[in-house]
């Protein structure tokens, strides 16, 4: 479904991704894990066509999505959604609004339907009797499941989520979480999620990959990430000590 | 001195670097022009036309009524009184309407667009537009750039009638210049060349503002920081920019 193929990325003279490569089957959830800066958020961004790679390819249902222009990148965008770190919902639209919003722009339908749409999601997502409120005064946990509603709007065969439960208490990101479990159990969708979030990461992967100084450290499932022999991982998800990222940059949160 | 000159070579290259991206960014939002969103354009049209009439309707009725008061000592003093409504419409007209409604459009709007597209922009807003497959451009900079094109011209031709009826009152009350005899010289001096001039050059100002309001917006640097660069480097450019074309324009149409 997705494959990362030898991409590479610099962001002036620092390399923030140095030839990964990484493949996710249909209906799997993969979870990127890695330090601050390590390049997680840049690789999403590519997966999606926000960022193009220096050199490698991305491919997205068997199409290179790294060569296409922005009209052909937002055909296959249809397809895909996006939950944002900081939800980057429309501050000057309602909740109805913003999840109303993909409906309006890339399907034909009537605004009883709009409505039944929006009222389906908001209600898979926890925030029935939400429409009319504005982000403005949303919590951060109601902003995120506003932005999981609009992201799945029209039911893509994709979600990338970035660090859907940074700034959460733990409650809300238990909450997050098993939202993404439930996006995968019931839509059957493809899912990256890059996260430092272990906990969230081992109950929502199928697979995790581990991001470290611009290369993947470990590739395999939950229970073989927990096992691993590698210090360098076993320091990460122990939280013992600091990981030196010297690839990090402004341009790149995750 | 170097220091200076130094300075001199940034700034000068800054407002050629910005011409390029606004060149650029005018060829993008033609190409889009087919996408107009009609809702969106009325909405702007508001925010950035109508709400601007009070401000340019005091700016040209004060510039009006300063411009008479100036005049009349001048050409009473030479017998030439009766020639005061000419000389104030040929003046509001052709140079006056069009370049102060520009620099109120610049101040009041062009910082508006920047502040709201910068705002978008550092909030990932204008990321989740390209996720859900929306042009940018036709979303964000055609309904501004269309809606400052037709309200421009609009506010100018009503200010240059206020700015001409406040000179015609001072002229009338200060210097005993009959409304007769304003209106008269009106007709006598001035032909449709000298208000359609002017509209055609409100077009072009109106597209300057939007173009770099958009382009500094969308391109602003991260954090409030950023925002607030780019929103005093709109309204600097689109000054500048602005009275750059007015002589251009000048020189051609006159």
């Amino acid at each position: 479904m997705i494959s990362v193929e030898h991409v590479s990325k610099s962001f002036g003279t620092r390399q923030i991704l140095r030839d990964v490569s990484l493949s996710v089957g249909k209906g799997e959830t993969m979870v990127i894990l890695g330090a601050s800066g390590s390049g997680k958020s840049t690789l999403l961004k590519m997966i999606i066509g926000l960022l193009r790679p220096d050199s490698g390819r991305v491919m997205v249902n068997g199409q290179d999505i790294t060569r296409m222009n922005e009209d052909e990148l937002n055909r296959e965008r249809i397809h895909m959604g996006m939950v944002f770190q900081y939800s980057a919902l429309f501050d000057s639209m309602s909740v109805r609004e913003n999840v109303a919003f993909g409906l309006r722009h890339h399907g034909h339908f009537s605004e009883a339907e709009i409505d039944s749409i929006v009222r389906e999601k908001l209600h898979l997502v926890g925030l029935d009797g939400t429409e009319s409120l504005m982000p403005a005064s949303l919590s951060g946990g109601m902003k995120k499941r506003v932005s999981l509603a609009r992201a799945i709007a029209l039911n893509p065969e994709i979600i990338l989520y970035d660090e859907p439960t940074a700034g959460l208490d733990p409650i809300r990101s238990t909450d997050i979480s098993a939202l993404i479990k439930r996006m995968q159990e019931t839509m059957h969708v493809t899912s990256v999620v890059v996260t430092h979030d272990l906990k969230s990461a081992y109950y929502v992967a199928d697979r995790i990959a581990f991001l470290y100084k611009g290369q993947f450290r470990f590739i395999g499932k939950p229970e073989e990430i927990r096992n691993s022999d590698d210090p360098t991982v076993q320091q990460f998800i122990q939280g013992r000590g600091s990981l030196t990222e010297d690839s990090h940059t402004g341009g790149d949160r995750g | 001195m170097m220091e200076m000159l130094e300075w001199l070579g940034r700034k000068t290259l800054g407002i050629f670097d910005q011409l390029g991206a606004i060149i650029l960014l005018f060829v993008a939002a033609v190409k889009q022009l087919p996408k107009i969103s009609f809702h969106e354009t009325a909405k702007q049209s508001l925010d950035l036309g109508v709400k601007s009439f009070s401000i340019v309707a005091l700016t040209l009725l004060f510039t009006g009524m300063v411009l008479s008061v100036q005049m009349a000592g001048v050409l009473t003093k030479y017998g030439a009184a009766f020639s005061i409504g000419g000389i104030v419409t040929i003046a509001m007209g052709r140079e006056l309407g069009p370049v102060l409604c520009g620099v109120v459009l610049a101040g009041r709007c062009g910082a508006a667009i920047t502040a709201e597209l910068g705002t978008m922009r550092v909030t990932e807003q204008i990321d989740a537009l390209r996720c859900m497959a929306v042009n940018p451009v036709a979303y964000l900079v055609v309904p501004r750039m269309v809606a400052c094109m037709t309200m421009l011209p609009v506010l100018n031709v009503f200010g240059v009638a206020i700015g001409i009826v406040g000179a015609m009152l001072v002229a009338a009350l200060k210097d005993g210049v009959s409304a007769y005899t304003f209106f008269h010289s009106i007709q006598v001096f001035c032909g449709t060349e000298d208000i359609s001039a002017g509209i055609i050059k409100s077009v072009i100002f109106g597209m300057i503002v939007a173009l770099v309001g958009c382009d500094r917006g969308m391109t602003c640097d991260a954090g409030a920081e950023g925002v607030g660069k780019a929103t005093t480097q709109s309204v600097v450019y689109s000054i500048v920019m602005l009275f750059a074309a007015n002589y251009l324009l000048s020189s051609v149409l006159f």
